[in-house]
């Protein structure tokens, strides 16, 4: 990987909520010998914004992410979504600005973005990434990880590697936890149906932990947990994959 | 006799009423668990043999190429039902079709017609216009029947009764059928096979007496001028043979070019609704056979807001459902708040998108609100049998709602949204509002409130807010170098 320079979108709800999952990224990357950049001047993907309906304020949310990440040759983010946002939405929001040289940025910038199982998997070539993690853990494919990006199974061979670890199956792993960013609030009770249901599934696991690539949806799954004092922790991918002995 | 969707709330509120009956609840994951299940195992089945996916793309292909030189295609139809024997009549919206319909059974003196399960005369309210011109129209599939007869909704596009177990079925039977025909029998039980039994014989009066029969399509062959059925109970087979005259009411984009452009469609249909290789009663009919079923065929081809969704760039491929429901049954949202919340005969993920494209947005509040019935997870594009990209239409619907409510005075959310652009058009901003989300998420835990936010906390916690931002951290410890 020498000579490749990579950045890392730590995206804005990591940025301001969930430092230590960026933290974990830097020095899980910095272990497997690749010197990640934070490139300052980067902000959000602009997600809430187009999936709420919001285009023309998305337009100047985007600019600003492809001006922060133009000249990296590959961009790494602890996020299913944020990943699909730039590599889907993106060209929808440039063309909507009129831009021509936004539409170009955009479609050079896309395929360049990487979510972090894809980046370790794909572009690295690591399933073993020396994590010690001795725990009982649980995995949710987050549904844009799944069905907009289609990693498959890669987070799975991931924890497979990890040391200590014991992976159980998390019933009806594919549905939805019920986020959908301003779905949670605007569908407050069907939000919540679901989520129920999500954490149900999760505490009849016995698992200490359940681990998913989205904070955004760990931040939902884990606050129903929380509210019914289940006894069990959300922790991001990249936390239990940058933990060693 | 039957409910009404007209002035239904937005889909907030009305998924707030669905999602506190219990019983609801518990019959809608009964139910979609084991139709998801059965199509699996006919996808899995097909995937063995052949590939799932090049079935999905030749399906998709099919209603495209369609819908790309519709005009051409409706002319041809009209030349090819005519030379059959069938008048064609054309019909901008719902109060023409449902004229035509009724001048037909007006000119046979009848009084009654039957009815083929179809979507179509539901979306026009076909049954409340003849009714209100003294026409009875007779419900002759099982479910739809179930839902006549309980003045209810439909609530699934497949299994319109979706939400009624037997038990309810059973008292719904006895306290109604009488008042519209037949009785049920003395000593009804909750059995399905009873259940049928009485459905069966209270039914078969009315097929034998109706002169006027009412069917949708699911195929509208343009080369052929042949329309198809495709069902499961054999009622509608009874409609399209026994009675003298049929009324075919047809959405324009149910037309596809030629014959052979059935097969993917009928390998596809079957599997994606009731999940079968194959469905009991597939029916096909060009124009009039003399001495051989009815010989009087009329055919209304209805636009009624399909051109409007045609023009849409994004949307347009919701025309090329093929009303299997599929997506329904996958839908986290569908299996928890059922089918009346979205206000339409048409519900879930498709009736997200295709209620706003048919009826425009910006107009009603309750239109307005059906893209945002959805977590955006993807699971109905994954398995729709013609590829509709759902997600992607309800974003860009979504879009439209909020391009439809510029210029006015901003709503608080549209405040939100626009403060949120300035923010994160520039790191500098960001950073210095990121040093207030840690002790504001931390004091919003201690208090238990956060303004604006009641609708998440009222069942979630929030998380503990950092001590530091990632951005402040890598600024202080070089990227970590100096820790």
């Amino acid at each position: 990987m020498s000579g490749m320079r990579v950045a890392l979108m730590v995206t804005c709800i990591n940025d301001a909520i969930y430092p230590d999952t960026g933290r974990a990224v830097v020095t899980l990357l910095r272990r497997l010998g690749v010197e990640v950049d934070f490139p300052p001047a980067q902000t959000c993907c602009a997600q809430p914004m187009v999936n709420t309906g919001y285009l023309d304020e998305a337009v100047p949310v985007v600019r600003t992410f492809v001006d922060a990440f133009a000249g990296y040759d590959a961009v790494v983010t602890p996020s299913g979504s944020c990943a699909g946002s730039a590599r889907h939405q993106h060209s929808i929001v440039a063309r909507r600005s009129g831009d021509a040289g936004l539409v170009t940025a955009v479609s050079e910038l896309a395929p360049r973005v990487h979510e972090l199982s894809e980046f370790l998997v794909d572009v690295l070539g690591v399933t073993d990434v020396g994590a010690y993690y001795p725990h009982t853990v649980t995995y949710h494919p987050t549904c844009h990880s799944l069905r907009m990006l289609g990693v498959g199974d890669r987070p799975r061979q991931l924890l497979d590697h990890v040391r200590g670890l014991t992976l159980v199956e998390l019933p009806k792993a594919e549905e939805c936890c019920g986020f959908g960013g301003t779905f949670a609030v605007k569908n407050a009770d069907t939000s919540i149906a679901m989520g129920t249901d999500k954490a149900r599934h999760v505490r009849e696991t016995g698992a200490e932990v359940v681990v998913a690539g989205d904070n955004s949806c760990l931040t939902h799954i884990g606050g129903v947990l929380s509210r019914q004092r289940a006894g069990v922790r959300t922790v991001h991918l990249a936390e239990i994959l940058a933990a060693t002995e | 006799m039957s409910g009404t969707f007209v002035g239904m709330p937005k889909f907030p509120v009305a998924a707030r009423a669905a999602l506190g009956d219990a019983q609801l609840r518990h019959n809608l994951a009964h139910a979609t668990a084991t139709i998801r299940a059965k199509r699996q195992r006919l996808v899995d089945e097909v995937n063995a043999n052949c590939d799932w996916e090049a079935l999905r793309l030749a399906g998709a292909g099919v209603k495209e190429s369609a819908l790309r030189s519709l005009d051409e295609h409706l002319v041809r139809l009209e030349e090819t039902l005519t030379a059959n024997g069938a008048t064609v009549h054309w019909a901008r919206d719902a109060a023409e079709a449902n004229a035509i319909v009724a001048t037909v059974a007006r000119r046979h003196g009848v009084d009654e017609v039957v009815k083929v399960k179809s979507m179509v005369t539901q979306e026009i309210g076909l049954n409340e216009a003849l009714a209100a011109e003294g026409i009875a129209a007779w419900e002759t599939d099982l479910a739809e029947l179930i839902v006549q007869l309980g003045d209810d909704l439909p609530s699934h596009i497949l299994v319109p009764a979706i939400h009624r177990n037997r038990a309810e079925i059973r008292e719904i039977f006895l306290a109604e059928m009488g008042r519209a025909g037949r009785p049920a029998p003395a000593g009804l039980t909750d059995e399905p096979r009873v259940l049928a039994a009485a459905a069966r014989a209270h039914l078969r009066e009315k097929f034998l007496r109706a002169k006027v029969a009412v069917s949708g399509a699911n195929f509208a062959v343009a080369e052929t001028g042949t329309l198809v059925v495709v069902e499961s109970e054999g009622n509608g087979r009874m409609c399209l043979t026994l009675p003298e005259v049929l009324v075919s009411v047809v959405g324009i984009e149910k037309v596809v070019s030629t014959w052979d452009q059935l097969d993917p469609m009928l390998r596809l249909l079957p599997r994606s609704s009731t999940g079968e290789r194959m469905n009991p009663y597939t029916s096909t009919w060009s124009g009039v056979t003399p001495g051989d079923g009815p010989q009087e065929v009329h055919v209304v081809l209805l636009d009624n807001g399909r051109t409007n969704a045609l023009a849409d760039e994004v949307g347009r491929q919701a025309l090329r459902c093929i009303r299997c429901s599929a997506c329904l049954n996958v839908c986290p949202v569908y299996e928890r708040v059922g089918g009346h919340a979205y206000g339409s005969v048409y519900p879930g993920p498709i009736g997200a998108i295709l209620n706003p494209l048919l009826k425009g947005v910006g107009q009603d509040k309750q239109t307005d609100s059906l893209p945002y019935a959805s977590s955006l997870c993807g699971a109905c594009f994954e398995v729709c049998p013609v590829r509709i990209d759902i997600p992607s239409v309800l974003v860009d619907l979504r879009a439209q709602v909020v391009d439809a409510h510029r210029g006015g005075v901003p709503s608080a959310e549209a405040l939100a949204f626009k403060g949120a652009a300035v923010a994160l058009s520039d790191a500098r901003k960001l950073g210095l509002g990121e040093r207030l989300a840690g002790p504001g998420l931390r004091l919003a835990r201690r208090a238990g409130v956060i303004p604006g936010l009641s609708r998440w906390a009222s069942a979630r916690d929030l998380p503990p807010g950092p001590r530091e931002s990632f951005r402040a951290w890598w600024k202080r410890t070089d990227g970590g170098r100096d820790e």
